[in-house]
């Protein structure tokens, strides 16, 4: 098993999520962090999925997900071409010696405090999913009251949206000899 | 020009080509019956909502067309379910209608209220809730397109009865706009050469050809493809008629109840061409041991096929009909260019060993009881290979794919994937509303029968003959079949009777005429008198003997080189937890 991440661009309209979720636990894959949101284009709405399988069954998942007629796009993020972020709201207890601790730690994090009152102290954590995950081991120590996260969101780096990128099934071999396998991410079948 | 919802409804199924539905109407689809009596659509008033669907499947698979079932809410709905599974397991093209309660009560727990697509969304290649009356024209094309095109299969339309009611402007969309739509139908070029230089080049090649060919209408190409490549053709359950069974490259079906030489070819073969078939458990057994020799060309119109079982050497994404088309024209231009095939002498003539040594076989005594795959025997040498032949699900379903001579495509019609009893009867009702100029004959089982017999009424009210064959043996004969082979002769819960209820009796109830074979010798009358009626439904109950088993078979899950042929090869499981449990 390993994480993925993936970029399902799909048409906004009631269901589509159900349809996306429903897909992922029909088949019995875990979702680990789902983040839905609208896009660049009207009547478009971006989906960043993170999930937990092996690489044959993510296949399986993506190329499922594709026959769905609301699905429009999907797109494997590897970690080296992908800029990814992720959002934190921490509400730590900072009482006594804590609190300066903890305004210590913010600063080295580079992150907001949102919120005061005399017991707790609400933090803003963005980052890179390591980072968000570094902070909040190390709030931990001081007793998280409460947090919320958004998941993961990605973009591909480079030039092109995802769109205009021409992509294989995941994890499909090359047509031997060849460059030419059709684009089966243009969706349905 | 102003129509009501319901009206858009009937005037888009009109336009689409649809010249008959199933269904029952109800509370919230009342408003969609009213025009339906002016429109030129027959409406075929099933007995039970899972008869209309499995009707609108069996006019769909009979003649190629979208089949139409239309339902009420709640219910009505519900009732559906099962013949959308089936649907979507056998990629039928079938679009489904439902009443809603009005938009303002949805999501209250109204009087016969069911989110039916929430429901049926796991079982449905595509579904709508439509909630404006200018949106149901529209909704109906892209049904029709989604459930006919790429890998078809069901789709379903639920239409709250505001909906039906209100009035909006008729307009045909010309086109359909789905931009996450956009099937894969055109084969690769590259991959195409690929594929026919692994088949001139293969010593042991068999074409495995599944249901997707019937889909694509390409038995013309499949049979100049066997025929230029000299390869021989196994045909799954799904594609039985899809290459004639009495070719000589024709070794007949695969899979877990297949005959010893198509299972065995395929665990020899050192190259699989599946077209249009998708490596279910039912052929491959114990998937690690299945075709171990075999390069594997994968063509299907579903990239979701393509590795999910097995891996692939050359896939190719596309349409049946295209690629097996061009693949038999690359595969002639280059045996015309001076290209050869290499030698399939010996292994042909291992296959039709095989074939003599071990053939499909019974026994059938002349004072003992009635073979099953006698009476089905019989009945195809009275009927022949222009009949439409549908099955329920069970051991009377393979005896029928093993005896019956298949020749043509869309004369075989059953449950595949999903194996729903009570599939036979009603897919009948449909595949004779859909071709009525043919013979329709319904070969089910006892327990199946009893599932689905209402529509006996259908078919004897709507003047829609068929006949019904019952192989009684007073079992739910697969069960049993496995208990008394894994679970040490202990018998449960499978028992039916042979006279409870009478069938006969029964079938004139329902207005159709009831014949009866008890012995061997009556088998020939009683069918012979069942095809000279043709205006009205017939039953024939044959009672058969109850112990007759279903062989070859091979357990599941276990590797194919472990069929047996025949009651004598059985080594009796008696520890239940030794049972297969795929």
């Amino acid at each position: 098993m390993s994480t993925h991440t993936i970029s399902v661009l799909v048409e906004d309209r009631p269901g589509v999520l159900t349809r996306v979720a429903g897909l992922f636990a029909a088949r019995g894959y875990n979702i680990d962090s789902l983040a839905v949101g609208p896009t660049e284009e009207e009547g478009l709405s971006r989906m960043t999925i993170v999930v937990d399988v092996a690489a044959k069954s993510l296949e399986q998942v993506t190329k499922q997900l594709n026959k769905l007629i609301n699905v429009i796009k999907i797109l494997e993020h590897e970690e080296s071409s992908a800029v990814e972020r992720e959002l934190a709201l921490v509400k730590v207890r900072a009482e006594g010696d804590g609190r300066a601790r903890i305004m210590e730690i913010c600063d080295v994090f580079r992150v907001r405090v949102l919120d005061v009152t005399q017991r707790t102290m609400t933090i803003e954590a963005i980052g890179t999913p390591d980072k968000v995950q570094a902070l909040l081991s190390l709030l931990e120590d001081y007793g998280v009251v409460e947090m919320s996260r958004t998941g993961r969101i990605a973009l591909a780096r480079g030039d092109r949206g995802i769109r205009e990128r021409v992509m294989r099934p995941v994890g499909s071999r090359k047509a031997s000899g060849g460059e030419d396998l059709p684009d089966w991410t243009g969706g349905g079948v | 020009m102003k129509v009501t919802g319901a009206q858009a409804l009937f005037k888009a199924l009109e336009m689409e080509g649809v010249d008959t539905v199933f269904g029952i109407p109800g509370g919230a689809i009342l408003p969609a019956y009213d025009p339906l009596i002016e429109s030129s659509i027959r409406h075929v008033l099933c007995r039970h909502e899972q008869g209309a669907g499995h009707a609108a499947e069996g006019y769909a698979w009979a003649t190629g067309k979208v089949g139409v079932c239309i339902a009420t809410s709640g219910p009505g709905g519900c009732n559906l379910v099962t013949a959308l599974a089936d649907a979507k397991m056998d990629s039928v093209p079938v679009v489904a209608i439902t009443g809603q309660v009005p938009t303002p009560a949805v999501g209250n727990d109204a009087f016969q209220e069911a989110d039916m697509t929430g429901l049926t969304m796991p079982v449905t290649k595509h579904n709508m809730l439509v909630t404006r009356p200018e949106d149901v024209a529209e909704a109906i094309r892209e049904a029709f397109h989604i459930a006919s095109t790429g890998r078809p299969g069901p789709v379903l339309i639920d239409l709250p009865k505001d909906v039906q009611v209100n009035q909006t402007t008729w307009k045909w969309p010309e086109q359909v706009d789905l931009p996450g739509y956009k099937p894969t139908t055109k084969g690769n070029a590259r991959q195409i050469r690929e594929a026919v230089k692994l088949l001139m080049k293969a010593r042991k090649p068999v074409l495995y050809v599944g249901g997707g060919v019937i889909k694509a209408e390409a038995s013309k190409e499949l049979m100049q493809l066997a025929t230029a490549s000299n390869a021989p053709v196994v045909t799954t359950l799904m594609a039985r008629g899809a290459f004639p069974d009495s070719h000589e490259l024709c070794l007949g079906m695969p899979g877990m109840h297949g005959n010893y030489t198509a299972v065995m070819s395929l665990q020899k073969a050192d190259l699989i061409v599946s077209l249009g078939a998708r490596f279910d458990d039912r052929v491959t057994g114990q998937v690690s041991s299945f075709a171990p020799h075999a390069k594997i060309v994968h063509l299907d119109i579903d990239p979701a096929e393509i590795g999910k079982v097995r891996t692939a050497d050359v896939p190719i994404v596309g349409d049946a009909k295209d690629v097996i088309g061009r693949m038999a024209h690359e595969l002639q231009t280059k045996l015309d260019e001076g290209g050869t095939l290499a030698d399939r002498l010996p292994w042909l003539a291992e296959l039709h060993k095989w074939q003599t040594d071990e053939p499909l076989r019974y026994d059938q005594q002349i004072d003992g009881p009635i073979k099953p795959q006698y009476a089905i025997e019989q009945l195809y040498r009275a009927s022949g290979s222009e009949t439409v032949v549908v099955s329920g699900v069970g051991q009377h379903q393979m005896w029928a794919s093993q005896f019956w001579g298949f020749e043509h495509p869309r004369t075989w019609i059953n449950s595949g994937g999903l194996g729903t009893m009570g599939f036979a009867v009603p897919a009948a009702l449909g595949a004779a509303a859909g071709v009525p100029d043919k013979r329709v004959i319904a070969i089910d089982g006892d327990g199946c029968f009893q599932m689905t017999a209402q529509e006996l009424a259908t078919a004897t009210t709507e003047k829609i003959p068929f006949i019904t064959a019952i192989i009684n043996n007073a079992y739910l004969g697969m069960v049993r079949q496995w208990q008394e082979l894994f679970y040490g002769q202990r018998y449960s819960q499978v028992y039916l009777s042979y006279d409870v209820p009478d069938y006969v009796k029964l079938a004139e109830a329902y207005g159709a005429i009831g014949l009866r074979a008890e012995r061997p010798e009556e088998v020939e009358a009683v069918i012979d008198k069942a095809i000279s009626i043709d205006d009205r439904p017939v039953v024939i109950d044959f009672r058969v003997d109850q112990e007759e088993n279903c062989f070859p078979m091979i357990p599941a899950g276990s590797p194919n080189d472990e069929i047996i042929t025949g009651p004598e090869k059985l080594k009796p499981v008696e520890d239940p937890s030794e049972a297969p449990i795929a």
